[in-house]
């Protein structure tokens, strides 16, 4: 039985399991969620996800949610498929840690300005430019702190591609579209490492299969 | 044998208490290094480069230097697999699948409200700041909701992840310590009875116990 994704190509989280997948080569089904229409919050969907958001993911008889638990799950089962996503040994420790970086620090501010720079306007709301800025504020010190990390790392987690620098993925192809762009730009290496993480193929056929739907 | 591990910063801190319930859970000797953070030593060069966040919790063992609460729980528990409580990080990955979703699901979505609340509540008021009465009610509300899905998992699992009490579980001790004794919010928590049974079964264990005890004893 082919695993199945449960999302909405426009959900950064559920890319960053379109894009695992992809990075591993594997066969999945995607199962569009109308979430205009409220499909996550109906009874089937909350079986799949009992906080009503998506991605979900299914793969046989199991279920899981949360995007950073199923990239997890998809590194570390299919390990010897496609692209190696985690380190073996000692540097995985440090790939954790950038990875709980994603998701503490430049997830909550990204996010914030993926909302009010791009889905507010999608959604006929006004971006709040007090909350622009004070994320982007907040938003170039964490990217200060990575230009410091890419200085002595070629990439986040260790020295090869791995979850660590792939959680990021979805929210930089938003921002990279917006005036954000400047401060990633701002700064050598955070810039060549996000040209580097951007120019991946798995990114590219998931970004053709958002195009599509 | 290997010297005591160590960890930075002060026990009063829900992330530095999350790594030292694990610790303990797992039976690894550590070293409890004090930080000044009312001095600012947090954000100072010598302490950045441990922590370039300025943050707390450090680690540091014989072989590495990491950071990030969850980052160093999952690290003492894949070093440590054999020593203490087993069950804590399975490495069954079926088993080890749901003990990560639920560990996102309190990163993602149990951890914003609680720990806005825990601020709010607990340390605003000692550090002279003005409580912010809109924030308190929307994550009351967030909480609230959150609450309503634990209760209705628990309802047919005894820990979050499954049977087993496992770092999932773990993760949540800190912030709702002090949301039911300092915050006043033990009700949110008692009036729901799957999650009333789940809070008085982790917040018993002996682990627990002792974090709560080195928390007083600071």
């Amino acid at each position: 039985m082919v695993m199945k994704v449960h999302g909405s190509v426009l959900s950064t989280a559920a890319m960053r399991v379109l894009i695992a997948l992809n990075e591993k080569g594997l066969e999945f089904e995607f199962v569009p969620v109308d979430m205009r229409a409220g499909e996550h919050k109906k009874e089937h969907f909350l079986a799949l996800n009992p906080f009503g958001q998506v991605p979900a993911f299914e793969d046989g008889d199991l279920k899981l949610f949360e995007s950073r638990a199923i990239t997890q799950y998809i590194a570390h089962v299919y390990e010897d498929k496609g692209t190696p996503l985690v380190c073996e040994g000692k540097p995985m420790a440090t790939v954790v840690v950038w990875m709980e970086v994603e998701a503490h620090q430049f997830d909550p501010v990204g996010s914030k300005l993926q909302w009010e720079l791009l889905l507010k306007p999608m959604f006929g709301m006004a971006t709040d430019a007090a909350v622009v800025e004070e994320n982007e504020a907040k938003l170039a010190k964490v990217l200060d702190i990575y230009e410091a990390r890419l200085s002595q790392s070629k990439y986040l987690g260790c020295d090869c591609f791995t979850l660590a620098d792939l959680h990021h993925l979805p929210i930089l192809t938003n921002l990279m579209g917006t005036h954000v762009k400047k401060l990633f730009d701002a700064r050598p290496k955070v810039s060549a490492w996000v040209a580097d993480i951007m120019a991946r193929p798995a990114l590219a056929k998931v970004l053709a299969m958002r195009n599509q739907q | 044998m290997a010297a005591p591990v160590k960890v930075y910063g002060p026990t009063l801190s829900t992330a530095v208490s999350r790594v030292l319930a694990c610790l303990l859970e797992k039976d690894v000797e550590f070293q409890l290094v004090p930080v000044n953070m009312a001095t600012g030593e947090h954000k100072k060069p010598e302490y950045l480069k441990i922590q370039p966040f300025g943050q707390v919790p450090a680690f540091q063992d014989e072989s590495i230097a990491i950071f990030e609460s969850r980052a160093i729980c999952r690290y003492i528990c894949e070093k440590h697999a054999d020593k203490g409580n087993k069950n804590l990080y399975s490495t069954n990955p079926l088993v080890k699948a749901s003990i990560e979703q639920w560990l996102e699901a309190e990163g993602q979505t149990y951890n914003p409200p609680s720990s806005a609340l825990v601020f709010q509540l607990a340390f605003a008021p000692r550090m002279n700041i003005k409580q912010d009465e809109e924030s308190i009610k929307l994550n009351d509300q967030k909480l609230s909701k959150v609450l309503d899905i634990y209760d209705q998992r628990l309802e047919s699992s005894r820990f979050l992840a499954g049977d087993e009490f496992t770092l999932a579980d773990l993760s949540h001790l800190p912030n709702t310590h002090y949301l039911v004794t300092v915050g006043n919010r033990g009700e949110a928590f008692s009036s729901r009875k799957n999650v009333d049974r789940w809070w008085n079964e982790i917040s018993s264990r002996d682990s627990w116990k002792k974090v709560v005890e080195m928390q007083k004893s600071k």
